[in-house]
């Protein structure tokens, strides 16, 4: 009875949420986008995600010099999400430069997880466009094989290339993913289902997807031209085209890079959503996700700051 | 951020462990063999000894007394003699000056103790000046001196007490077995606060997971004009005083203020019954209920235990610790406070003594902060924990300040949730006392 306790702050309870558990959830949740992706675009498809998860643990631990290569299961997110935004016909090395840009200089330079200030797969992705512009297409992308696993690969224009590209699908193509593009992005389907998973699990909520996602809607519907049938079809076609779903419900999400305060969340996917149309409509790419996020998380602390929730009994306030 | 309508923003659902001892009817202790009363066990201004080494002291009589307002007296909770006055280790952390008394086995009580006239008889101040003789403090665990609550300044009305049977922090039903088994008492020494304070209205809110309490109480309080029973959402930290009274009146005492500032006075259930106990029998404060609790104690119960009995004799009698205990906590898991061994005396401040088990607890090392936000999310205070912790990591106390760490309640909720398994609530103890410690220079 005389024995010694633990001393320590309250509380003495805690969840059992741990950072290995949100990441091994996001994983979860990528993988029936992943299994779009081996559908749509074979085993190509297979090789890039893995060897953009693998490189992307193996940078890490060497940075961290730790020899347990998952670890905190971070970087086999940032690896995955790299590989969802590059194409089926990305070489090798492509990728393994990707992830190492993604690991290395996206996340260990500002000092490792919780320190970086831009979503580390972004960073390799716009590394990428930046320096191989022939590899990482603005406007032809692998076009999908249905049940070909070991098909080649036969690049398209996507439909966000032009109206012309566009009418070529049907937004039922777009919402199960039977079109042109990277990896993880067209299958509207598989990548809500994944989401869901995260809304299940309270990973992300909907501030951020909801801004995101509602102003792509809106400024495709009032400004997309109307060339589907009608207006809002078009707002739709902005929805489910490109990289948006796969940017406003996995990448924009990224907790480390995104607010913290509720309206700072919804701001930030506003935030998003406009940049990315204005990239998409009067921008030089026909696609503009990367850099709209990565420039919303460079506002992130300001947002932050200036979203400081009302405090209990008090007034808003600022740091 | 809208307000839920009836309820608080923020909060969490820790598994409440509740079963363990919500069914077991309070039983006594037997009397120890010996107390360590100590001098201070409340919120002010510590005690002076009345009574010296080798004294005889009956139950009940007054051993240590303060002529400060914000003040409580102490009283022997056993017959014997005084063995010692000296310092004694102090749940709160530090050593304080007790008095250790030897009990005869005769139990006898102070025979100058005597009832009061009925209540209907006696003014708000001599309800006032009952309770500080009984030395009654906050019961709860604040141990805020009672009747220092009770005597509002005059441009303060107070027209509503609200008692706090919520029991929200897990593990603890000392509170819930005392709405079961005392409810006339509770409702007694609620109607003699308001009577103190004249206040017309009386609200006994009990947390929705505490049905059988809830029933009980609403038929106890019938034919008791003004005063309701209000069902609150089972939610952490639903009992903390600012909460409450959202809760049940949605009035919101304003950032650095007091209830008193909207009105109200807050009571805990257990200190209406010590209050009744005083005005019905005038019988002091030296015993209260304590949940003993926790995966590490062989048989958890609910005790009626003389203040200053040593925690590890409570142990043994409720069959001693289990091999993997790890942590004893006074208090709850929530906010309780954790104690390096168990020689240590049953305060008034004391509703629960819970050792966990290492599974309880999931101890875990710090890891960087993710930014995740949970905390912000279930901040009852409406703060930002996430970057009130960056400010005092890096002693920017001013600033956290001014982002109202002051405020800061405690609660655990945001440490509790973080996944990085930060000391959040730890930084702002730190970051408060710094900021008090600034001020007073």
């Amino acid at each position: 009875m005389n024995g010694k306790f633990v001393v320590s702050s309250s509380p003495h309870i805690r969840t059992m949420d741990t950072i290995p558990s949100i990441m091994i959830d996001v994983l979860v949740a990528l993988f029936p986008a992943a299994l779009a992706a081996v559908y749509f675009f074979g085993y190509r498809a297979l090789i890039t995600m893995a060897i953009s998860m693998a490189a992307a643990m193996i940078a890490e631990a060497i940075c961290l010099r730790k020899l347990n290569i998952f670890g905190d299961g971070s970087a086999a997110v940032t690896g995955l999400l790299l590989a969802m935004t590059l194409p089926a016909s990305a070489p090798w090395w492509l990728v393994v430069i990707g992830a190492v840009v993604a690991i290395v200089i996206g996340k260990q330079v500002f000092g490792g997880i919780g320190s970086n200030i831009f979503n580390p797969a972004l960073v390799g992705r716009a590394f990428l466009v930046a320096s191989w512009g022939g590899h990482m297409a603005g406007t032809v992308w692998p076009a999908p094989k249905l049940f070909d696993f070991w098909a080649d690969i036969i690049t398209v224009a996507t439909p966000l290339n032009s109206q012309e590209d566009a009418l070529k699908v049907t937004l039922k193509q777009l919402f199960l993913g039977n079109v042109a593009g990277a990896l993880g992005e067209t299958c509207a389907l598989a990548l809500i289902i994944g989401a869901l998973w995260l809304f299940y699990k309270g990973r992300i909520d909907w501030r951020i997807p909801g801004g995101y996602l509602g102003t792509v809607f809106i400024m495709g519907a009032l400004l997309g031209g109307g060339f589907y049938e009608n207006a809002l079809k078009t707002g739709l076609f902005h929805v489910l085209a490109g990289g948006v779903l796969l940017g406003a419900l996995f990448m924009a999400t990224d907790m480390v890079t995104s607010p913290v305060t509720p309206w700072g969340r919804l701001i930030f996917g506003v935030g998003c959503g406009v940049i990315t149309m204005l990239i998409r409509l009067y921008g030089a790419y026909p696609e503009g996700v990367t850099f709209a996020i990565l420039i919303m998380n460079a506002l992130t602390p300001i947002i932050d700051n200036f979203t400081q929730p009302k405090s209990f009994g008090g007034v808003k306030r600022s740091a | 951020m809208r307000l839920g309508a009836a309820g608080f923003r923020g909060g969490v659902h820790p598994d409440y462990h509740k079963e363990l001892t919500a069914s077991l009817a309070i039983t006594a202790l037997p009397v120890p063999a010996q107390v360590v009363i100590p001098l201070l066990q409340h919120i002010g201004a510590p005690c002076e000894p009345l009574v010296a080494v080798g004294d005889h002291v009956f139950v009940g009589q007054k051993i240590g007394e303060s002529k400060e307002f914000v003040s409580a007296p102490v009283h022997a909770s056993v017959s014997g003699k005084v063995a010692a006055i000296g310092p004694y280790r102090h749940s709160m952390g530090k050593a304080v000056e007790a008095i250790t008394i030897v009990s005869d086995g005769e139990d006898k009580r102070d025979p100058s103790l005597q009832a009061p006239p009925p209540l209907e008889e006696l003014t708000p101040d001599e309800i006032r000046r009952l309770i500080r003789e009984a030395g009654i403090v906050g019961l709860g665990g604040a141990c805020f001196p009672a009747h220092v609550k009770l005597s509002p300044p005059a441009d303060k009305p107070i027209d509503l007490v609200i008692l706090n049977g919520a029991e929200c922090e897990p593990y603890l039903t000392a509170d819930h077995r005392l709405m079961l088994e005392r409810p006339e008492d509770i409702v007694f020494g609620l109607k003699a606060i308001m009577k103190a304070l004249g206040a017309k209205t009386g609200i006994i809110g009990i947390e929705n997971n505490k049905l059988d309490a809830l029933r009980v109480l609403r038929q106890a309080v019938e034919g008791s004009p003004g005063i309701r029973v209000v069902s609150l959402p089972t939610k952490y930290p639903q009992g903390a005083e600012k909460m409450l009274i959202k809760a049940t009146t949605r009035r919101i005492v304003p950032s650095g203020g007091l209830p008193m500032d909207v009105g109200v006075v807050n009571h805990n259930v257990g200190t209406a019954v010590a209050v009744a106990e005083a005005l019905k029998q005038g019988k002091p404060l030296y015993e209260r209920v304590v949940t003993v609790t926790g995966g590490g104690v062989a048989r958890p119960c609910n005790l009626l235990i003389r203040i200053g009995t040593l925690v590890k004799e409570v142990l043994e009698a409720c069959g001693g610790v289990k091999e993997d205990a790890v942590k004893l906590v006074i208090g709850g898991p929530m906010m309780g406070l954790a104690q390096p061994d168990a020689d240590i005396p049953v305060v008034k401040g004391t509703s629960g003594i819970t050792v966990l088990t290492r599974e309880e607890m999931a101890l875990r090392e710090a890891v960087p902060c993710i930014r995740c936000g949970k905390c912000v999310d279930v901040c009852p205070m409406g703060l930002v924990p996430v970057t009130l912790a960056q400010l005092t990591e890096h002693k920017l106390f001013e600033r956290a300040e001014k982002m109202h760490v002051m405020d800061c309640i405690e609660c655990g909720c945001c440490a509790y949730v973080c996944p990085a398994s930060r000391p959040l609530t730890q930084y702002f103890r730190l970051a408060k006392a710094q900021v008090m410690g600034r001020k007073r220079k």
